[in-house]
């Protein structure tokens, strides 16, 4: 192995290596020499691949071992020494997250010393921690709160501070920190720096000092926070949470003059029976729609019908953009960029401002659908837009963030008032006492209840390119997508690869359709791409966008690709900050097959062949996708934020 | 800062650059044998077999290695180093460079503490003046392929970065914080390549068991600590200084020579080693009995004991890294619980609930730093009870 090589096993250059697994690499191959070691557990021997860690081992055996610090989808850090275990024959306990098996060991794990060790650590970790279970969102589903119990904490060993040592931040639209409840077990530290790359949080002094902050201590709404969530998801205590708007709501609902309407994305329904004890993976789509009618909500629409006017709009954006390039020979933006993750653009923001002009400016889903209540659904139904509240419940946080940018006000009034995550949601129905897994179902409102597969894919990572393409190829080639994607599945941008990556040679031309004619200046066919390449990425968490974006820096091939979907969320939004936590891979692997499973049930999974959206283009946004109605209402710009906050 | 007139083993006579060209004439693993046969263990405190660290770098996988010479001194009551650094550097630069040879590494690093930045010119100077004769750089001693070179980098100031995980850490660029072990640095160190960290002292004392035979090493000492070691006494004693003695003497015979025979304790290891009472001072230094990295502190009779707690416990809440649990908040508590014994109100059982916590901290901190924290509270404790407690509490 290349010192290169090894040298990436540290992650980013800003991770800390301290931070880092055990470099100690597990054995693959079961059948080399050496690659098993023989151990033994609390009295059970077992082998093991060389380098496993005593944790995952103790996991093969159904050995519970506590753990705080640990979560599987970071980098061990080995801090909170609650899973210290013993090893025969050495003096110190070892962390079971954090020592690697690389030689014959007996191990015990809830000897008398362990045992008093975890209850000791535990008793300090409570000193400091400042917050009543009642008043807090993590009650009853707090990791902190659970080893309390399990380690039978009656009393406070080593007194209790009572008075909070911490203001509340409450400056970002997105996250609160309560630093009062923080145990500085890192997890939001290795989120940000190492799977997201954003780099907000850090430990900062040393010793009892130790606190968890962001640069100069700064407000989070002012530093270079994405409001991407992912931190509060692997939290595991109530120290962050996102900023909740349901009293709003509530009230809202309970004002006879308001008509309140909600919005539903896709990956809360996969998710939101986790709140209600149903195995992750389970979806209740329609079992939702009913508890939010009966929570108050007037009307219950569809997400996935903006969603699949979003491909609509921007997939006729991509198009203008190649004929310009093309055809007219002008300069354009390429590669185009996805924008309906808003942690996404606002890292595009940051990080790489000179990107902008790539970025789709196409709003997302959730704020198209903003405008299109305050606008066309307003007229249709009659209403006062100003009476109208819009709630959008989101699997995400950034959604937070992104309903309150000041730009985003295109029907005269806030498109957008609440992004609600499935978390709140989940809480709002528990208040009502409903029972969702077993509400009888119902379906969403007209017109804007219609919806494809197509839309509803978005909730996974490269669904948003998969439904591009079944529009794009259809109605760039004329040919019918499922005779060139078996199944209409378009499987190479599926799956939790950080990036993919797909090559689309177009084999025909087809006519212009006459709704994208205008915006095509006339064009008749599309030969002017037959032949071609069409050259596509996906990446989600921001981690892996920013290894894409380094190589467009860079010249490399992604910038060769002239379209990209980019998520700001490991997983796609069904990974987002908003959902029930906890999560994990095979959690967020299960959102997933629900979705896929749910798609194939659906009418169409085109979002062309949407009626609804066939409907708007005749009713409303009558100079068709990206045309002059549509640009006021559907698309947006950009703001060069740059990273230099001081 | 005095020295001991006697010349033993460290302070002996020797010509360095002679004491170099031949030893490299040696094979390494002959290089490696000698130290192994001399039972040289690591005179930074934790005192590990120093062959044995050696032979692992040296068969660990890797195009690059490095050897670092820990030089951040920062055990409370420990100087000897910096003695060192100012007076023997060019030995110590010939040990780095039979370490280099020894693991087969090129590069070598001094990580120097912050408050040593003075000396760091004249160091400067002694590796020009190697690099002028050959000692250091290319071909090293005609050897057509042997090369090794040494830069110095300046610490920061912190207690933690001594050790030596936190150390690699810290010449990284992060936050000086310990590893996860395993993997050892001599498997994956600084850079994720193998890497040696030593003491000052073991480098220097490397040369002359290579040049004088490990025989000869072994004549001072005992058999499981052989040699001599540096010590570091300050406190109430009549003659403070850097001693060369022998490993294996008693406390007692060490308070005679340094004039300190009316001790009523001796802190043994700096913050993190032991206080040994007046009755046992028959004790002696040793790796099996009484380790230390050095540090030697004498408290005379008139000390107060829960002072000297204090004063350590202190210094450990400010240099904890604050990374893990039992250390963060273990230091902080077992502080207080001794504002707590001066003010006469920490109950004979909350006491014992502090000594609890201490053997927590003992057992799973994550390094060093925190497992020998407690020491001092806990020894003191078990030996000035009546002193600390007894007298003050209030509340029984
Ligand atoms: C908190 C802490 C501080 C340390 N400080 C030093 C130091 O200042 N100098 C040193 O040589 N070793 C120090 N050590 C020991 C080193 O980790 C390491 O064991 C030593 O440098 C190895 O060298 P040796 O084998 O030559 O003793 C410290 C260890 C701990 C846990
Ligand atoms: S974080 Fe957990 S332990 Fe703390 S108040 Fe909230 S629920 Fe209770
Ligand atoms: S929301 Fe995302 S960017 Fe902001 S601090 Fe949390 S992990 Fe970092
Ligand atoms: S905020 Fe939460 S995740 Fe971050 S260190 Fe504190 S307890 Fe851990
Ligand atoms: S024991 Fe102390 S110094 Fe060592 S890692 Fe833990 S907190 Fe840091
Ligand atoms: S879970 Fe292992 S140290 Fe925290």
């Amino acid at each position: 192995m290349s010192n290169n090589e090894k040298n990436t096993k540290f992650g980013s250059d800003r991770a800390p290596a301290s931070s880092v697994a055990s470099s100690v690499e597990v054995a693959k191959n079961e059948k080399d020499l050496g690659a098993m070691v023989a151990i033994n557990i609390d009295g059970n021997d077992l082998k093991v691949p060389f380098g496993t860690t005593i944790l995952d081992a103790a996991k093969k055996l159904n050995i519970k071992i506590p753990t705080l610090c640990h979560h599987e989808d970071l980098k061990v850090a080995g801090v909170c020494r609650v899973c210290v275990v013993e090893v025969e024959g050495q003096r110190t306990l070892q962390a079971a997250c954090a020592y690697p098996i690389t030689s014959p060991m007996s191990i015990k794990t809830y000897s008398q010393k362990v045992r008093k060790s975890r209850r000791h650590n535990l008793d300090l970790m409570l000193k400091h921690h400042v917050g009543e279970c009642y008043s807090c969102f993590r009650n009853n589903n707090c990791e902190l709160q659970t080893l309390a119990k399990e380690y039978g904490v009656d009393h406070y060993r080593f007194g209790h501070d009572t008075e909070p040592h911490h203001d509340i931040d409450r400056s970002s639209y997105s996250v609160v920190r309560d630093m009062n409840k923080c145990i500085q077990c890192r997890r939001c530290v290795r989120t940000c720096i190492d799977l997201q790359e954003v780099g907000v949080l850090e430990a900062v002094n040393r010793g009892p000092d130790l606190d968890i902050d962001t640069f100069a201590s700064m407000p989070l709404g002012e530093v270079v926070c994405i409001n991407c969530g992912q931190c509060i998801n692997r939290c595991p205590t109530g120290a962050l949470r996102a900023n909740d708007p349901s009293d709003e709501i509530w009230a809202a609902i309970e004002n006879p003059k308001k008509h309140v309407v909600i919005q539903t994305a896709p990956s809360p329904r996969a998710a939101i029976g986790e709140c209600f004890g149903l195995p992750a993976g389970t979806s209740v789509t329609r079992e939702l729609n009913t508890a939010m009618r009966r929570c108050g909500f007037d009307k219950v629409f569809d997400t996935n019908f903006t969603a699949d006017l979003t491909i609509m709009e921007e997939a006729t954006e991509l198009l203008i953009r190649l004929k310009k390039a093309l055809v007219d020979k002008e300069q354009v933006a390429f590669p185009q960029f996805t924008s309906c993750s808003p942690g996404w653009v606002k890292f595009l923001e940051h990080f790489y401002p000179e990107y902008t002009d790539c970025l789709s400016s196409c709003k997302s889903p959730q704020q198209m659908f903003g405008s299109i209540i305050k606008t066309w659904y307003a007229e249709k139904a009659g209403i006062d837009p100003k009476d109208i509240v819009t709630v959008a419940l989101m699997p995400c946080s950034a959604k937070k963030f992104e309903c309150n940018r000041p730009e985003m006000q295109d029907s005269g009034y806030k498109d957008v008032d609440y992004g609600l995550t499935s978390r709140e949601l989940a809480q709002m129905i528990q208040e009502t006492g409903l029972d969702l897994p077993n509400l009888p179902p119902s379906d969403f409102d007209d017109p804007i209840g219609e919806a494809t597969g197509a839309g509803l894919i978005f909730g996974a990572t490269g669904g948003v390119m998969e439904a591009a393409l079944r529009t794009a190829v259809e109605i760039v080639t004329g040919i019918k997508t499922e005779k060139i994607f078996e199944n209409l599945d378009i499987i190479p941008v599926r799956g939790f690869e950080g990036v993919k990556y797909m090559e689309i040679k177009v084999p025909a031309a087809g006519p212009v359709p006459p709704i994208l004619s205008k915006a095509l200046g006339g064009l008749k066919d599309f030969s002017f791409l037959k032949g071609a390449t069409l050259k596509v990425a996906v990446a989600h968490g921001t981690a892996n966008a920013k290894k894409v974006m380094e190589d467009i820096k860079a010249g490399g091939k992604f910038s060769e690709c002239h379209f990209i979907e980019f998520m700001a969320c490991p997983g796609g939004c069904l990974g987002g900050g908003g959902q029930p936590i906890p999560t994990s891979p095979e959690i967020r692997a299960a959102r997933t097959q629900a979705i896929y499973a749910e798609e194939k049930t659906l009418y169409s999974r085109k979002s062309h062949e949407n009626p609804a959206v066939d409907l708007i283009y005749k009713e409303f946004l009558k100079d068709g996708p990206c045309g002059h109605k549509s640009h006021k209402l559907l698309h947006t710009h950009y703001t060069k934020r740059g990273c230099k906050i001081v | 800062m005095s020295k001991t007139d006697k010349k033993l083993v460290i302070f002996s006579d020797i010509d360095v650059e002679k004491a170099l060209k031949s030893a490299l004439q040696k094979s390494r693993p002959d290089l490696i044998n000698e130290v192994r046969d001399s039972g040289l263990k690591g005179r930074g405190g934790a005192g590990f077999p120093t062959a044995v660290k050696w032979n692992l770098a040296a068969a660990a996988q890797g195009d690059r290695k490095f050897v670092i010479c820990n030089a951040d001194e920062g055990e409370p009551g420990t100087f000897k180093d910096r003695l060192l650094l100012t007076d023997y550097a060019d030995q110590l630069v010939a040990g780095m460079v039979l370490a280099g040879y020894a693991v087969g590494a090129k590069e070598g690093i001094i990580y120097l503490r912050a408050e040593y930045a003075y000396i760091r010119k004249d160091l400067e100077a002694t590796l020009e003046k190697m690099r002028g004769k050959k000692l250091l750089g290319k071909k090293i001693a005609g050897k057509d392929n042997f090369e090794f070179d040494v830069h110095i980098h300046m610490g920061s100031g912190a207690y933690i970065c001594g050790e030596e995980t936190a150390l690699i850490e810290s010449l990284e660029g992060h936050r000086g914080e310990p590893r996860n072990r395993p993997p050892f640095p001599v498997t994956v160190g600084y850079l994720g390549c193998p890497t040696s960290v030593n003491n000052v002292e073991t480098f220097i004392t490397v040369l002359h068991i290579v040049e004088k035979g490990a025989k000869w090493f072994k004549s001072y000492g005992t058999e499981k600590s052989t040699g001599t070691k540096l010590f570091s006494v300050s406190g109430d004693c009549d003659k403070p200084g850097v001693y060369e003695l022998p490993m294996g003497i008693s406390i007692k015979k060490l308070l005679e020579t340094v004039g300190g025979e009316d001790a009523k304790a001796v802190q043994v290891g700096g913050a993190s080693g032991t206080c040994v009472p007046r009755k046992d001072f028959d004790r002696v230094i040793a790796y099996e009995d009484v380790s230390t990295g050095g540090s030697i502190i004498v408290f005379g009779p008139f000390r107060d004991m829960l002072e000297v707690a204090v004063n350590f416990m202190e210094f450990f809440c400010d240099e904890s890294c604050g990374q893990c649990t039992p250390c963060r908040l273990g230091t902080e508590t077992l502080l207080e619980g001794l504002d707590m014994l001066d003010e006469g109100k920490c109950s004979l059982k909350y006491l014992r609930e502090l000594c609890s916590l201490g053997e927590t901290m003992q057992v799973s901190s994550k390094c060093g730093l925190g497992q020998s924290a407690p020491n001092a509270f806990l020894s003191i404790v078990e030996n000035f009870k009546s002193e600390i407690f007894d007298s003050r509490c209030t509340c029984r």
